[in-house]
Parts: C-alpha cells; sequence; structure tokens
C-alpha cells in the first residue's frame, strides 16, 4: 500500500517547523519522484531527523571563539599585503589581510572604495551603450574639453578654445559648458561661438594678471557631469556581458543613472551600503566581502562563521567595528572589558561610576575563579519548590 | 537621466514586513524574550523608511540563506 502525494505532504508539514526550508524543500522534491509506504517514509523521515540533530550546533558551543579562530587561522597564511589587481588590471584594490582588517574594522572609508556596476539587459550587450553608460559616470570637468586656452589682459577676458572631437566623443553641447561656466563663477559673462568660449568680467577692465588667472583655474576644474566621487571608469567584457568598474564608490547618485542594473551592481564599501540599501544589506555585504576576499586567496572559510561575525556586527541596527570601539568595548561587564584592552581606564571608570558585573560571562567567571556558563557548565540544579513544599507535608 | 532609487529590488535586500501585533506577541511568547532583546533597526534605516515602520515595530526579514535556503530574522525598530 503505496502513500498518496497528499498524506506525504501533510506528513512534511507537521516538521516544516522544525527542518530548515531548504532540506525541506529537497525532501519533498525527492519524495515527489517516489512510490513509498508509510513504514518506509517513516524510516527514511526518522533517519533524516536524525542526522539533522547531529548536526546541529549543541546549546552551549562557543561559536564565537570557534568563528574567530576560523577566520583567524586562514588569515595567518595570507600574505601580509597583495598589490593585486581585482579581475582588471587598472584597477587597483586592496585585498588580502590588509582588506579583512579594514572590513571587520568597519572603517568609515575603505582604502580603495570601488565599485562594480552591472546594467540592464539593453545595454549589457552593446558596446556602444555601455560605453554611453560608462561616460555618464566618469566625471568631465571643462578642461578635459579644451585644446587649450589664452588670457587676453587688454580686454580681460580668458579664452578657452575647445577640443571639437573631445566635445564629440563625450556628446557635450557648447551650451551646456557656457550655462555650468556661468553658474560656476560669479562676476562673469560668458559668450560664445561655437569653437571657443569666452569669459569677460562684468565689472571695469582694470582687472590684474593675477585674477584672470584665477578665473582660469576656476572655469578648468568646473564639473560638467558624471557620479561624484568616481575618479576613473574602467570598462571590460565579462563572459557575453559588459562591466563597468570605478575607482571611487557613490552607490545612491549610480543606482539613479539609467542602464544600470540596480539588482546587482555592487560597492566594496559596506558604511555605504548601510546607509543607502540599510541594514541587512549591509550584513550580506560583509559576508560577501569577507569570502571573496578569502576565496581570492584560495582561503575556504565556512560561511557559517561569516554569517555569525557580520551578525554581531549587525545586532544593534548599526555597523560595528570588532574590536576596541566596537563589540568588545560594548560589552556589559566590566571585567570583561577590562580584561580585553585599556584595563586599567575601564577598571577606574567603573569605580568612579559604581558599576557592577554581574559575573554572566566568560571572561569574568574566569578572573574570579568559577565555573565557565560554557558547554556543560551552561545547565544549573534547580530546586522545584512544590516537590519540597510536599514532602514536608508528608 | 535620472529614476527614483528603488533599494528593494536590490539582491543584496531581503524582504521586509511588518509584524501585526498579534503575530508580535505569538513571536515574543514563542521565543520567550521581552521586545528589547530582539537584533535592532534604526528608525531611519532605508528599508523600514521604506515599509513605514514606527519605533517599536517588529520586522520579519526573510533571509535568503545559503546554508537553510530561507530563513527568518526579526528586528525591532528604535531611535538612533
Amino acid at each position: 500500500m503505496y502513500l498518496s502525494q497528499k498524506k506525504i505532504d501533510e506528513r512534511l508539514m507537521e516538521l516544516k517547523e522544525e527542518i530548515p526550508m531548504k532540506m525541506y524543500n529537497d525532501l519533498n522534491r525527492e519524495l515527489s519522484k517516489v512510490k513509498i509506504t508509510e513504514e518506509a517514509l517513516e524510516n527514511i523521515l526518522k533517519d533524516v531527523l536524525r542526522r539533522y540533530r547531529y548536526a546541529k550546533v549543541e546549546p552551549g558551543e562557543a561559536v564565537g571563539i570557534l568563528a574567530a579562530q576560523s577566520m583567524g587561522e586562514p588569515s595567518t597564511q595570507m600574505t601580509m599585503r597583495t598589490f593585486h589587481y581585482a579581475g582588471v588590471a587598472e584597477l587597483n584594490v586592496t585585498l588580502g589581510l590588509p582588506r579583512i582588517i579594514e572590513i571587520v574594522d568597519a572603517r568609515k572609508q575603505p582604502s580603495t572604495p570601488s565599485m562594480t556596476i552591472y546594467l540592464e539587459e539593453d545595454y549589457r550587450n552593446n558596446p556602444e551603450m555601455a560605453k554611453k553608460v560608462a561616460s555618464t559616470i566618469g566625471n568631465l570637468y571643462v578642461s578635459d574639453l579644451l585644446e587649450s586656452d589664452e588670457l587676453d589682459y587688454l580686454g580681460s577676458k580668458v579664452i578657452l578654445y575647445l577640443d571639437e572631437y573631445e566635445l564629440d566623443k563625450n556628446e557635450v553641447e557648447v551650451d551646456e559648458i557656457v550655462s555650468k561656466v556661468k553658474s560656476g563663477i560669479k562676476g562673469i559673462d560668458v559668450e560664445s561661438d561655437g569653437k571657443s568660449v569666452v569669459l569677460s568680467l562684468t565689472k571695469g577692465k582694470n582687472t590684474s594678471r593675477k585674477e584672470l588667472k584665477k578665473i582660469l583655474t576656476k572655469a578648468k576644474i568646473i564639473y560638467i557631469r558624471g557620479v561624484k566621487g568616481v575618479t576613473r571608469v574602467v570598462m571590460r567584457k565579462e563572459g557575453d556581458e559588459h562591466v563597468i568598474y570605478t575607482e571611487g564608490s557613490n552607490l545612491k547618485d549610480l543606482l539613479k543613472i539609467d542602464g544600470v542594473d540596480i539588482t546587482r551592481t555592487k560597492t566594496n564599501d559596506i558604511l555605504e551600503v548601510h546607509r543607502v540599501l540599510g541594514i541587512e544589506a549591509a550584513r550580506n555585504a560583509i559576508i560577501n566581502e569577507i569570502q571573496d576576499t578569502l576565496n581570492e586567496q584560495g582561503l575556504i572559510v565556512d560561511i557559517r562563521h561569516l554569517m555569525l561575525i557580520s551578525d554581531i556586527m549587525t545586532v544593534d541596527g548599526d555597523v560595528k567595528a570588532i574590536g576596541r570601539h566596537g563589540v568588545s568595548g560594548e560589552k556589559a561587564s566590566v571585567l570583561a572589558r577590562a580584561a580585553f584592552e585599556i584595563t586599567v581606564d575601564h577598571l577606574l571608570d567603573a569605580g568612579v561610576k559604581g558599576e557592577y558585573d554581574e559575573l554572566e560571562g566568560i571572561v569574568e567567571n574566569v578572573i574570579v575563579g568559577r565555573p565557565v556558563k560554557l558547554g556543560t557548565g551552561m545547565v544549573e540544579v534547580v530546586m522545584r519548590r512544590e516537590l519540597e513544599e510536599s514532602k514536608e507535608a508528608i | 537621466m535620472t529614476r527614483k532609487l528603488e533599494i528593494s529590488k536590490h539582491k543584496l535586500v531581503p524582504q521586509h514586513e511588518i509584524l501585526s501585533e498579534e503575530e508580535a506577541m505569538v513571536l515574543l511568547d514563542k521565543l520567550n524574550i521581552s521586545r528589547g532583546q530582539l537584533p535592532k533597526t534604526y528608525k531611519n534605516d532605508p528599508m523600514v523608511k521604506k515599509i513605514k515602520a514606527t519605533v517599536g515595530d517588529i520586522i520579519r526579514i526573510t533571509r535568503k540563506s545559503n546554508t537553510a535556503g530561507e530563513s527568518y530574522y526579526y528586528r525591532v525598530v528604535i531611535e538612533p
């Protein structure tokens, strides 16, 4: 007598609470392929559950120490300083141990901020369109479009000769330059005849050389377009799609540009991910960044350890560093903090404030010489009041 | 040239939803903890703002996990 699919589904639903989604899906998929008796099903489920429970981490296991050691050991294998290039030859990205330290320290800014930009379907296979997106991302200044410049001391003018080839390449209209220069510098008139832009002072003609030179330098660094913060843009073909890499990072403005794939585009600046996409995205970014850095060196660390590290860094809604200014520095226990770093300061401070130590943690208990609350030390014997009272009654 | 930023579509951002008051009570009861013991998220977090959660709300996050396939995580909204 084989079980019907409905019966199997019902039986599996009962287990759904206990087992992970992935296991449930696997079981569901495999069991739908076979004809099976009730006894066989029960045997399978019993075995699956037994193995699952066996694989689970036991209560009281020191998972934090395991994670720390599992990540610390491979780190010793890493070269101290690598100037490797992540995929793109022209772009320098910090990798190896310095990068890991940077992530775990939750630095305000990574030493080499960089973005990997994927493009939307219509753009990714078309080099022309991809180039167009790349050119809107890269910063363009007035100086990039000039052939030469001239200072007219008699007429108190600054003349900028435009490079038509560059104008064409970047698809910039002369009017655009005129309006940008006009709004960028005060007290000047701007005129153009298509090939050059003439800046003349509005008040008086007795301007000094110094002042004209000042205007010229100001005009040259006027920003025409691009994403602020991006300093270099490199395009590369990866498989059958075009991917853009940048030096400098500005996710918020970048994701607003047409053609950029908002689902996959990423940055290596974790705090920026937190600002733009939120704390959960930051958690995922930390995991991905650590894993990519380790894998790049050929080291493999179980992702569960990285997930734990990442979770601890993000529990409080903010990306905290692992160390003095973050996780370790915010421990509730005075003794635990004192045991970590700057012992005297912590003890003195606690004394002044009259802090209290509950002796709940590991380090505190090691210091005072009590059993540590780990593993079998987690459990305590509790007296059941009713039982004692009923004894007395007898 | 420019468009609105839709952060919830990004691959790094999991699904967020606000728990109703009953669901929240059931959860806290099941875990035998108080609201303050849950992981936290700031009121000004972009995703919290997007789903219009207020301080004290519990948010259920459906994470895509490499190990468990899919898992739930809960955060309570706090003032930054």
